[in-house]
């Protein structure tokens, strides 16, 4: 049965009856004790406000904020799974991308003479040129590219996964990982550090081609670093040197007030 | 000895106030007003750092409004400080976010949500207040009401369920890989962030709105927010809004 209009008011009045009331002495001091309270907690807010904006800054940020980068990136790391894939799409939704920085590329390379060393904590251990990658299973992938800016674009790329090339050329660095991986532009105007979990992910790649197309220099020809667990600050182009380490690497973004894990 | 034929001048006097907000809600409505605005402006921090493609009001090819118009960054000579904005808006995310769970949990567990949630008759009482408050109809007295009208119930409950999606759809931007189930749900994740930022801007006209009409309901109503307890009308007439 519907309740009716008067049903209705009669349940409406019975609820308001059932509050507790309060006479005018009552009522007054209650709203004095009701505004010291409120008073004490906004200040409390304020000079919780006033305690992050005075912190000392770290990388950039006050110190409180990194703290909570730092826990944001524990909490997300330990979710990270390597069968959580990002969304592909039909290569024909795809399009060329914008170029959004020029950092660490800045001069023209002859692509010939390129070649990418291979570090361990600061030792070179190999030095590898395109051969090393080309002979390696090609994988061609559509994911949307996305900026700290905001703005996505959704690009194909060809490559081959970094799993994949240290499995070729670096078996023992699978049987004995690193917590972290560096790399660095040949000139080293920029850099990145990216945790062992998302290097090794099945759709990061060690990217040459764009659009079905060699990258060109300004989208970090010969080879870059291609990763749908980043943003785009993270992935970086023209390769020069890639180095296994155990210390958080320093991370060019990372030390401009952003977050070092940057992870999507 | 008093004389039941007298008037009863020393018996206990009408109540003065009567409870309207518990403190739990209270608290969370005030702690919720700062973070909202920090969570806000932080946000357009972020939108700011890419105005190449802004999202626009428009039908079609014509547009209405740009959000924003670059003259008022220009005029407001806002810093934009990328970094600083999304540190600021992934930390205080939390803090928002478990203050709604709370808000949800409370007023599930208390019995709260009788008073808010639409009902039967909302929707007819609703446009009845509408046009009340525009001065239609005044003639008609108003529907009968508990701790909130039928347009009340229905526009916070709109802005809590609007308050969930907001969340979802920010965790849907904030790590669209890891949980690219949830982004996938709200098409993807330009679409997810042009939800995450349409939200936005209701939460601002809400914003508006709410302060109106608490200004209109009257130092009494404004009150009860902060002590829990409206100091009743003499006579009663009129509803209040917030």
């Amino acid at each position: 049965m519907a309740e009716t209009d008067e049903e209705r008011a009669k349940r409406y009045a019975e609820l308001e009856a059932s509050y507790p009331t309060l006479t005018a002495e009552e009522y007054t001091r209650r709203s004095r004790r009701s505004v010291l309270t409120g008073g004490a907690a906004a200040l409390a807010g304020l000079a919780g406000w006033r305690w992050i904006q005075n912190s000392p800054e770290d990388r950039n940020i006050p110190a409180p904020l990194r703290d909570v980068h730092e826990a944001n990136e524990a909490l997300w790391r330990a979710l990270h799974r390597d069968n959580h894939l990002a969304p592909t799409f039909d290569s024909s939704r795809s399009s060329m991308m914008r170029v959004n920085g020029r950092r660490g590329i800045d001069n023209e390379i002859d692509l010939a003479s390129w070649s990418m060393s291979v570090r361990d904590e600061g030792e070179e251990i190999r030095t590898h040129t395109m051969d090393a990658v080309l002979e390696l299973p090609k994988q061609e992938m559509t994911v949307e590219h996305k900026c700290v800016e905001g703005w996505s674009h959704i690009v194909t790329w060809g490559g081959v996964r970094f799993s994949d090339f240290l499995e070729a050329h670096h078996p023992d660095k699978l049987a004995s990982p690193t917590e972290f991986v560096s790399l660095e532009t040949p000139d080293r105007g920029f850099y990145v550090g990216i945790d062992w979990a998302s290097m090794l992910h099945p759709q990061t790649l060690l990217a040459y081609e764009l659009q079905g197309e060699a990258l060109d220099q300004d989208h970090g020809a010969p080879l870059r670093l291609v990763t749908p667990l980043k943003y785009g600050i993270k992935q970086l182009k023209r390769i020069g040197v890639i180095e296994f380490t155990n210390t958080q690497p320093a991370d060019f973004w990372g030390e401009r007030g952003y977050d070092w894990y940057a992870g999507l | 000895m008093t004389s039941t034929l007298e008037p009863d001048i020393d018996g206990p006097a009408p109540p003065a106030a009567k409870m309207k907000h518990p403190r739990a809600v209270r608290w969370m409505h005030w702690i919720n007003f700062p973070l909202l605005m920090l969570m806000i402006w932080t946000g357009y921090r972020i939108y700011w750092a890419d105005l190449r493609d802004p999202f626009v009001l428009g039908v079609g090819d014509y547009s209405f409004f740009e959000f924003w118009p670059g003259w008022i960054n220009e005029n407001l000579e806002l810093e934009r400080r990328l970094a600083r904005g999304m540190a600021f808006h992934f930390s205080f995310a939390w803090l928002f976010t478990l203050n709604g769970i709370a808000y949800g949990l409370y007023t599930w567990r208390s019995g709260e949500w009788r008073q808010i949630v639409p009902e039967r008759g909302t929707l007819r009482d609703s446009l009845q207040v509408f046009l009340h408050d525009l001065g239609i109809g005044r003639s008609k007295p108003l529907p009968p009401q508990a701790r909130y009208n039928g347009a009340q119930r229905l526009t916070y409950s709109f802005i809590l369920v609007l308050g969930a999606i907001e969340v979802l759809t920010g965790l849907a931007i904030y790590k669209p890989t890891q949980l690219s189930l949830l982004t996938t749900l709200f098409g993807g994740y330009e679409s997810a962030r042009l939800i995450h930022f349409g939200i936005t801007i209701v939460f601002l006209v809400f914003f508006v709105v709410h302060l109106l009409q608490v200004g209109r309901a009257g130092w009494a109503n404004f009150m009860s927010m902060v002590n829990g307890y409206e100091k009743q009308k003499t006579s009663s007439e009129g509803s209040h809004h917030g």
